[in-house]
């Protein structure tokens, strides 16, 4: 088959996705250094931590804003949709691709196209961190910015406590999304070649 | 519901809140009542205004009350000296008005004449104040004898309580002054590095930084310099937070429920990094294990199909 390239991530998508990934690499670390904040084991200063968790919290908002925006004016949000029949089985299918398929050499189930530039797991685990996951995050770290606003008690339970939780384990869901993001990322012919794509915008097709 | 049944049933409401309120306002003032003695000063000393009899112009005169003098007879009967009359603490001759001038030179009783409270008298005098105002910095200053109290029952109200005794100080330059000539620092701008400040201020007391690290009521006395100052966030915010040896003290003893840290704060407060659950924290480690281990194997597998 012969080398055919496909412009799949426009230049708005790429400068976010750039922005974001350096947002939330930075808010993971600082985040993790505040949940774990130790006397006898400084990674960071408390005081540092909170300011660039502060910081990279605001841009990682404005950046989400501006991708939720785009998705809604550009067609590029239309990937971000699924029908819900039979996802399971495409799920699976893709799962078994992955585990099985992959390593027999056989065809990519779902092949990458401009109207459908992810497979089926791509796209579930997508949508979910962007439209659920980062959400939640972003409106509980609001909440923690300002905390004067957060109710006093939900039910018996300190109301910043309660945010607080949703917050961290809203991030460490995110973390654990970035993890096997950056990993799947590289299975393909050529593990960087992913990569170069969400620089340059072009997927080369094998 | 019909209409008839939704006027009934809000006009019982509103029965039984008046009602409630109406109750409550009389079980409070049963429980200590204001002397006639006292009254007797407080008809002056109670009010924005006083009046009094001049005899030399033969008329009653109204006369602005010095604010500072004003004593508010809540507090008074809420502090712990509620059953004292006036005359306890000072001369009887204040029963006449105008006072006799010389009652202006006599000395202010201390507490300490009549409390044995010479191990805080200690502490005292080796806190910053004491050591840069001397004798002139007396308790009377941060427990005002005429509403003194100690609150226990409630943290929030306690931490308040306790740091409006700096605050009507530090944050008033009248009172400041009276001390010393120079202008008084803003405690909002010199704690500009803290952040959330008005969150930390409802939530610990200006003496969990600025005293040693035992909360004796004896060592909480002893201020120290600002150069002494608990400035480092992990002293409160690390699973060892100071603040449950400190603030929460006396709820120590509580079992932790749920695998969070330092349980005892929780009902009051969330602190970043002292309050981590234990459960979560281990259920999230084995998540990434798990999937780190699938990435390994994973990898491991290209690499053996690669060959
Ligand atoms: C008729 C009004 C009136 C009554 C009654 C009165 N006072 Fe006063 N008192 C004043 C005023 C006015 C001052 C302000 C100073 C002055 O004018 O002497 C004052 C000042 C004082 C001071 C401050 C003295 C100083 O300069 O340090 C004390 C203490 C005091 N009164 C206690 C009492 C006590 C105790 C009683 C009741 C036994 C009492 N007063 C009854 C009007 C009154
Ligand atoms: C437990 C002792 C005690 C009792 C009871 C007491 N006082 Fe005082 N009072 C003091 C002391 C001590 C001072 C001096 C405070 C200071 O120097 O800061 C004082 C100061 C005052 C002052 C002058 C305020 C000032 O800042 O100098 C007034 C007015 C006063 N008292 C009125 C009263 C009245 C009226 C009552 C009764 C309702 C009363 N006091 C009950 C101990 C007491
Ligand atoms: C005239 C003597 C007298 C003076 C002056 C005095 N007190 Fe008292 N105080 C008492 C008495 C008597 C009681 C007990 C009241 C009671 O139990 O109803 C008491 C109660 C207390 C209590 C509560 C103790 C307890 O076990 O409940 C505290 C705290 C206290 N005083 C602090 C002070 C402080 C601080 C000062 C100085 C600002 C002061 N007292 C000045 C006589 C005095
Ligand atoms: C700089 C302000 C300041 C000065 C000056 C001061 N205190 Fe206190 N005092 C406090 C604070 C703050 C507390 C804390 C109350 C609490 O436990 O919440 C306290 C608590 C107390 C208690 C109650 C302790 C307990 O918890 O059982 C007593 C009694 C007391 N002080 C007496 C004195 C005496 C006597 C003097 C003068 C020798 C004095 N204080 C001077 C600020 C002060
Ligand atoms: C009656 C007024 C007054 C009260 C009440 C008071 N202070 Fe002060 N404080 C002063 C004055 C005046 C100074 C300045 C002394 C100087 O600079 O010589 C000072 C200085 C200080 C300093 C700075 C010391 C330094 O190293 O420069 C600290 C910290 C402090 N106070 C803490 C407190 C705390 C905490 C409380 C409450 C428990 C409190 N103060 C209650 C008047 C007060
Ligand atoms: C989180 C800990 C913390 C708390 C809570 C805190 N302080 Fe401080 N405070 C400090 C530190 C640290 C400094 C030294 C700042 C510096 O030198 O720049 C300081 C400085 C001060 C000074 C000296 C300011 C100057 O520059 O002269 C005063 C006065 C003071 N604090 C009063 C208070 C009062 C009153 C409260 C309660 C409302 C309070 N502090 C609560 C940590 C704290
Ligand atoms: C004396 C103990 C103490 C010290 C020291 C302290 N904190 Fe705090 N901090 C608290 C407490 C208690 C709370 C919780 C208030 C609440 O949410 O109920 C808090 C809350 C916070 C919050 C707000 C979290 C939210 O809900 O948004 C931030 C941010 C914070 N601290 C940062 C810091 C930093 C940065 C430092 C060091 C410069 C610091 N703290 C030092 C006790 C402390
Ligand atoms: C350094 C960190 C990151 C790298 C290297 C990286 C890499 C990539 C790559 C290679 C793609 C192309 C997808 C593919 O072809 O399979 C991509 C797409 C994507 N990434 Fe990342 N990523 C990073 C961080 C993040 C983070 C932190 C998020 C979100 C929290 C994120 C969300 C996305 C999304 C939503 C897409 C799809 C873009 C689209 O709409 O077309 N990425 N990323």
């Amino acid at each position: 088959m012969e080398s055919k390239k496909m412009y799949l991530y426009p230049v708005w998508l790429r400068i976010w996705h750039g922005v974001n990934a350096i947002c939330i690499i930075m808010l993971i670390v600082t985040g993790v250094s505040l949940h774990y904040a130790d006397m006898e084991y400084p990674f960071m200063s408390f005081g540092l931590s909170i300011t660039l968790h502060n910081i990279f919290g605001v841009i990682a908002l404005i950046s989400y804003v501006i991708f939720f925006a785009m998705n809604r004016l550009f067609l590029n949000g239309l990937q971000y949709r699924m029908k819900l029949k039979g996802l399971m089985k495409r799920l699976i299918d893709q799962g078994k691709y992955y585990m099985f398929g992959y390593f027999k050499g056989e065809p990519k189930p779902f092949p990458i196209s401009e109207e459908n530039k992810f497979n089926p797991l791509q796209r579930v685990s997508y949508t979910v961190t962007m439209y659920i996951l980062m959400p939640i995050v972003i409106i509980t770290g609001i909440g923690l910015l300002y905390p004067e606003v957060i109710m006093d008690e939900v039910a018996g339970v300190n109301g910043i406590q309660l945010t607080a939780l949703l917050h961290a384990i809203m991030g460490y869901f995110i973390s654990l999304f970035l993890v096997i993001h950056l990993y799947v990322a590289s299975v393909g012919k050529h593990p960087l070649k992913n990569y170069k794509s969400i620089v340059t915008g072009y997927h080369e097709h094998e | 519901m019909n209409m008839k049944n939704l006027i009934f049933t809000l006009l019982f409401f509103a029965v039984a809140m008046f009602q409630s309120s109406f109750v409550k306002a009389e079980g409070e003032e049963e429980k200590v009542e204001m002397s006639p003695e006292n009254r007797h000063c407080l008809q002056c000393h109670g009010n924005k205004y006083y009046s009094f009899y001049n005899e030399v112009a033969e008329r009653t005169e109204h006369k602005l009350m010095n604010p500072y003098f004003v004593i508010d007879s809540v507090s008074y009967l809420q502090g712990e000296h509620q059953g004292h009359y006036c005359t306890d603490c000072h001369l009887e001759d204040y029963n006449t008005y105008p006072h006799a001038p010389e009652l202006k030179l006599e000395p202010k009783i201390s507490c300490l004449l009549c409390h044995d409270f010479s191990a805080i008298e200690e502490e005292v005098s080796q806190s910053v104040h004491y050591e840069a105002l001397g004798d002139q910095f007396h308790c009377e200053l941060c427990h005002d004898p005429h509403s003194n109290k100690i609150v226990k029952s409630n943290i929030e109200e306690l931490i308040e309580y306790n740091n409006s005794r700096c605050l009507n100080c530090h944050n008033n330059i009248d009172k400041y002054q009276l001390l010393v000539s120079h202008k008084n620092p803003e405690i909002l701008k010199t704690h500009s590095w803290l952040p959330n400040q008005t969150l930390h201020f409802q939530h610990v007391r200006c003496i969990e930084c600025h005293t040693a690290v035992n909360d004796t009521a004896e060592a909480l006395h002893h201020i120290l310099p600002k150069e002494q100052a608990v400035r480092k966030c992990v002293e409160c915010h690390s699973t060892n937070s100071m603040l449950s040896n400190k603030l929460y003290k006396y709820e120590k003893a509580k079992d932790p429920k749920g695998g969070f840290y330092n349980t005892v704060i929780l009902n009051d407060s969330y602190v970043i990094g002292a309050n981590r659950n234990k459960y979560l924290n281990n259920i999230s480690l084995l998540i990434f294990a798990l999937t780190f281990g699938g990435i390994f194997i994973h990898i491991v597998m290209r690499i053996i199909k690669r060959k």
